[in-house]
């Protein structure tokens, strides 16, 4: 959370004055005991009209001046608060985007969510609380008790046991009630989850009737949820009373006290009004400060979660290496891959050992393989999402960590596996490929990507809204608008990460065509889980396990290859009888 | 503008209290309560007025009557308590209650929303307003009960012990209060739309945060960080100014009612003291008027604190009302037919449908499949399959024409029953997060266990399951990713096979799934059309020539039906899909 603190950095002045003119306000608040013990004193006892006058002037104008002061103080509060978390979460997301797919991995991109809008929330409500209210109730609290020792030193001894015994009471109930809290949030979380899952699951609940064994599921988990609730609540309840009659013993020590002492001619009538008027007003600023501390630990909570992300990671994305090659103009489409092994971090396996190939100009690479084989992997380790533990990735031979890191991506058209196109227009998803993109160059891209109908098919063409996610397109159209995103930029090398899953053999077939014929023959890496994707490629890499368990054409990989023979074998179960026969 | 607002938050004022009806008893004794702890909250400044009065100087002081006043004071304080513990916990109780029913009947609706809705609508925002809208709602209500109520109270008994000690100070106390009233519901006001404008900045931005944070490999990719940082320091830039207005604008409330307070008092000490002089009151009195000054202010203060929280939680409760609001889907017609044994006979007599009402998707469209034929959908991608199942499930229904089964229109067949004779298997594997047994036995909540392992055999998922870390009681949650998309796939089946109706929507894999499964799958789904009526979203060329009836589907329409060699002599659509499939 400290750290944190170099985020209000801009807001110094902000964070000095909100807290002094609170202590400004407190201090004329402490103040008006002492005026009406004067008026009573001084102007009821000796029937002096014009000071009783003087002394009502008086409390209004502090109560003015309290107000002003105030004002600038929440104000301040205000800007400095609202400042801070706009700062926060700017550093945040600034953070995000220079994380590395191992930090984004590790993290879990839901929590970094999470950090970004409800922690920082309550961060930013910590702040203004503590800029407005962290001396200021300290301040009355101490001020009062203080104030009444200069009335009276016995009576003031009161004070000196009531404010520890409310401190017990509001601190204890507070202590006792922040991990029921915590329960209750993790009810909430189920609840939540039910929620979201209803939403998500809804044709297959639907499909099997299960509407009303679901509700009846949230039902329970939110009687549940309200239970711990209502425990919390009941703790809770306790607070008010206590200390009520806390400070009510203490109004009838007070007067007994101040009882004798008037008697004994020590104390004036004034004074013990005085006296009982300080301690009015000690429980709500005590009470204010409880409150305070708990939204300042939870802020903190919330603030060391932030700085834990901030301070994980390389940050500074991949290190780059010293020697800075001046990388050529032109582009070759050369890849080689040369004993290249990756483990995933936090992984005990490689998911990928001692690959081994390359790649020329024009080449269509095919990759195979079962789930988990490391097909993903491979393709990923080409723009430098990840690094390799040890062998070397070379492009256009120099080697891939010479490159800086834009220069290589931008190389690169990534079709990622899940189809992913964000809230805009058409248009604007494909501009990702390239922001300086024609039109022309926009449709040229559609157009091999086989999705000029999917753009023609709109009322308003490129200009058709893309809400978020794209769920207002089918999972075939998203695919193909994301391999037209990625042809946007004319890449050197494309990488189809099974992108083409969601489209028929027929669309499948047309699109693998009009890569071949592309004007800039790009190196085309094509993953995928069906032969009939891949039987056309130059080269095919067959991994089984993180192994190159073959590399070769379809045929020379019918022949030799083991496990390739079983990928074919069980999509085309009928051409392997017939050659069999 | 401003008319509308108000109008609308009577609305909703009205039926947050018509949900309270039902706690009438509860509430009224609560009331009684509250009337009891103000009575004596009210009372104890008179009695320690009284105290004071009998402490006037050195040598007078009325010890006996000072000690028996004492003694009331600390009654009166432990009955005070008391009667205000069993308050909080009773309003505790119902302001829960409340919630909790507000929220299970917002589930009981969204599980009958029509699908129209909930595709288009993001998720997201319906969670939010099931989980923290109606908790702001429960926390205005708590405030509500506890401050608005009992601040009212405490303001009129005021007045009235005020009354009863001076009516010359209590006419200068009730001259000052308009001032007080007026300065609240002025900053009330302008606070309720500045934490609209907050809020919704706040979501444009969450839903900024939502895209590009899950996909931000994706945004790293294609080098876009620095447009994402634009995009969104636009909008952090505006959510700060935004912030900073509703904050600062919600914490004058106090200080500025605080301040009126202050002049109230001043105003009461003036007149008091001045009484004083006159004889006309004491100064006991005067002492205990100061204090009342004080508590009578304070609900002010805090009934205006409390009006800004309502607010807020009247607009989240807005939100809440508005989804229970949502029209749901067409309820069955009275006269609805249950669907038992279905043969399974499917007719599309003419049917026409689209999602957006003028943007046309299917028009005037015949097909007409017999019992136990299996129908292979087939087409290029975003053709509108998913359109054909969402018809034949009625999750929507068409626009013209009719869906028949076995000679009945489904809009005149009930619901369950429909769905009870059709299942799905779709590519995107929902399960919940509950053990694989509830999973499997969704269809059929009544399954005994040998039931449920028959039904995995099945599916080919047993010998998987039996290998999980607790096998069928292994729970499966969404971000454990403890099973492959393929094993997904077969407790789907699995959770088919045990209920196993008459007619089946299958949604062949493409990918993803490793050769063994998808072999596995494949012997499952042959296992399960025997027999049945079954609609296949194909992409397999040997599944597509097994059919019966293919159905080609091209923009939304169905261009061209018949089986494989009828469909390849017309030499058409068909046959070029066929052609480009070959694998050389």
């Amino acid at each position: 959370m400290k750290k944190l603190l170099r985020f209000l950095a801009d807001y110094k002045k902000e964070c000095a004055l909100g807290p002094l003119f609170k202590m400004l306000e407190a201090t004329f608040e402490l103040l008006v005991p002492f005026v009406v013990r004067s008026m009573i004193d001084d102007g009821i006892g000796c029937n002096d009209t014009r000071h009783i006058i003087r002394m009502c002037l008086l409390m209004a104008l502090l109560a003015a001046v309290g107000l002003t002061s105030t004002l600038f103080a929440q104000y301040f509060a205000a800007k400095a608060a609202a400042g801070f978390s706009a700062k926060l979460r700017q550093a945040l997301m600034q953070h995000i985007q220079r994380m590395t797919y191992t930090d984004l991995d590790t993290l879990g991109t839901s929590s970094l969510v999470t950090r970004m809008t409800s922690d920082v929330n309550q961060v930013q409500t910590g702040v203004n609380l503590t800029i407005r209210l962290l001396l200021r109730s300290p301040f009355i609290v101490f001020g009062a008790m203080i104030s009444a020792f200069l009335i009276d030193v016995r009576a003031a001894l009161i004070f000196a046991v009531a404010i520890p015994l409310l401190s017990v009471v509001v601190f204890g109930i507070m202590l006792i009630s922040i991990p029921m809290h915590k329960k209750v949030q993790e009810h909430l979380d189920t609840v939540t989850d039910i929620t979201r899952e209803n939403l998500d699951g809804v044709r297959v609940i639907r499909a099997f009737r299960n509407e009303d064994a679901e509700a009846a599921r949230f039902r329970r988990e939110n009687d549940a949820l309200a239970a711990v609730q209502e425990a919390v609540g009941r703790i809770s309840a306790v607070m008010n009373p206590a200390t009520y009659v806390i400070v009510n013993l203490a109004v009838i020590g007070l007067l007994s006290i101040g009882a004798i002492r008037v008697d004994a001619g020590l104390l004036t009538q004034g004074s013990v009004i005085a006296l009982y008027n300080l301690m009015s007003q000690i429980l709500v600023e005590l009470i204010k400060f409880a409150n305070l501390i708990i939204s300042i630990t939870k802020a903190a909570a919330c603030g060391n979660r932030i700085q834990a992300v901030l301070e994980s990671g390389t940050a500074e994305a991949l290190p780059e290496t010293a020697q800075m090659t001046v990388i050529p103009e032109n582009r070759r489409g050369e890849i080689v891959f040369d004993h290249v092994t990756f483990t995933y971090a936090g992984a005990s396996v490689p998911a990928l050992s001692d690959i081994s190939f390359s790649a020329k100009r024009g080449e269509v690479i095919g990759v195979i393989g079962g789930t988990g084989a490391g097909k993903s992997t491979l393709v990923n380790l080409i723009p430098r999402f990840y690094e390799p533990d040890s062998g070397s990735i070379t492009v256009d031979g120099i080697p891939a960590q010479a490159f800086p890191q834009n220069a290589l991506r931008k190389r690169i058209g990534v079709v990622p596996q899940k189809a992913v196109l964000f809230h805009g227009t058409i248009r604007e998803n494909l501009l990702w490929g390239d922001s300086n993109a024609s039109d022309a160059a926009i449709e040229d891209a559609l157009r091999t990507a086989q999705a000029l109908d999917v753009v023609r098919s709109k009322a308003k063409g490129l200009d058709e809204e893309v809400r978020e996610g794209g769920r207002n397109f089918s999972g075939g159209q998203r695919q193909r608008l994301t391999i037209a995103r990625a042809l946007v930029r004319r890449p050197e090398f494309l990488i189809l990460d099974d992108s083409a899953s969601a489209l028929d053999y027929a669309t499948d077939a047309a699109l693998r065509q009009s890569l071949r014929a592309l004007p800039d023959s790009p190196t085309v890496f094509i993953v995928s889980q069906r032969t009939a994707s891949i039987s056309q490629a130059d080269r095919i890499l067959v991994l089984d396990d993180g192994q190159l368990a073959g590399i070769g054409t379809h045929e020379e990989l019918l022949q030799s290859c083991a496990v390739y023979q079983e990928i074919h074998a069980s999509q085309f179960p009928e051409e392997v009888q017939h050659e069999k026969s | 503008m401003k008319n509308r607002d108000t109008k609308l938050q009577m609305q909703t004022i009205k039926r947050v209290l018509r949900g309270l009806a039902s706690y009438k008893k509860w509430l009224v004794l609560t009331l009684l309560l509250a009337v009891v702890t103000v009575a004596l909250t009210l009372y104890i400044p008179i009695l320690t007025g009284r105290a004071i009065d009998r402490i006037q100087g050195a040598g007078m002081v009325d010890f006996s009557a000072v000690s028996r006043i004492l003694l009331t004071v600390g009654i009166s304080a432990a009955v005070t308590a008391l009667a205000q513990w069993i308050m909080s916990a009773l309003h505790n109780k119902i302001a829960f209650e409340v919630v909790v029913d507000i929220r299970n009947r917002a589930i009981e609706r969204i599980e009958h929303l029509p699908l129209a809705y909930l595709d288009s609508h993001p998720a997201g925002d319906t969670v939010s307003r099931m989980i923290s809208d109606a908790d702001q709602l429960a926390d205005g209500l708590l405030l509500g009960f506890t401050q608005l109520f009992t601040g009212v109270l405490t303001i009129l008994g005021t007045l009235g012990f005020m009354l009863s000690i001076h009516p010359g100070i209590t006419l200068v106390v009730l001259l000052m209060t308009p001032l007080s009233l007026f300065a609240a519901a002025f900053i009330a006001k302008r606070t309720y739309s500045l934490f609209r404008i907050q809020a919704e900045t706040r979501a444009q931005q969450t839903a900024l945060i939502n895209e590009t944070i899950p996909n931000q490999k994706i945004v790293q990719a294609f080098g876009h960080e620095a447009d994402t940082m634009n995009e969104f320091d636009e909008v952090n830039q505006r959510l700060a100014d935004a912030s900073c207005r509703a904050t600062f604008n919600s914490s004058l409330t106090n200080p500025v009612t605080r301040f009126i307070n202050a002049l109230v008092y001043a105003a009461v000490g003036l007149t008091g003291a001045l009484a004083a002089i006159r004889g006309t009151v004491s100064v006991g009195e005067l002492s205990c008027f100061l204090s009342y000054a004080n508590q009578y202010t304070k609900p002010f203060n805090e009934i205006s604190s409390v009006v800004t929280e309502l607010q807020n939680a009247l607009a989240c409760a807005d939100r809440i009302f508005a989804l229970i609001d949502e029209p749901a889907e067409v309820p069955d017609d009275a006269d609805a037919v249950i669907l038992q044994n279905a043969k399974g006979a499917v007719e599309f007599r003419d049917i026409s449908f689209s999602y957006v009402p003028d943007q046309k998707l299917i028009s005037h469209c015949s097909v007409s499949v017999k019992p136990g034929q299996r129908v292979a959908i087939v087409g290029p991608t975003g053709c509108g399959k998913t359109t054909l199942i969402n018809l034949i499930m009625r999750f929507y229904d068409v626009t013209g024409g009719a869906v028949e089964i076995d000679g009945t229109d489904l809009r005149h067949i009930t619901r369950e029953s429909l769905r009870q004779s059709i299942g799905m298997v779709l590519q995107e594997t929902w399960l919940k997060n509950a053990t694989v047994r509830d999973n499997i036995r969704m269809g059929k909540p009544d399954a005994d266990e040998a039931e449920i392992i028959t039904a995995a055999k099945a599916a080919n998922a047993h010998s998987f399951i039996k290998r999980l870390p607790q096998g069928y009681d292994t729970i499966i949650s969404d971000k454990s990713g403890a099973l492959s998309q393929g094993q997904r796939q077969l407790l789907c089946i699995a959770r088919l096979m045990l209920s196993l109706p008459p007619m089946l929507i299958l949604d062949e894999a493409t990918s993803s799934i490793d050769t063994r499964t998808e072999q596995k799958i494949q012997a499952a789904f042959q296992k399960m059309m025997q027999g049945r009526t079954s609609f296949i979203v194909a992409h397999r060329l040997s599944t597509i020539r097994e059919a019966d009836l293919i159905l080609v589907m091209r923009d939304g329409q169905i261009i061209e039906q018949g089986n494989h060699a009828s469909l390849l002599k017309q030499n058409g659509f068909y046959a070029s899909l066929v052609k480009a499939a070959a694998p050389n």
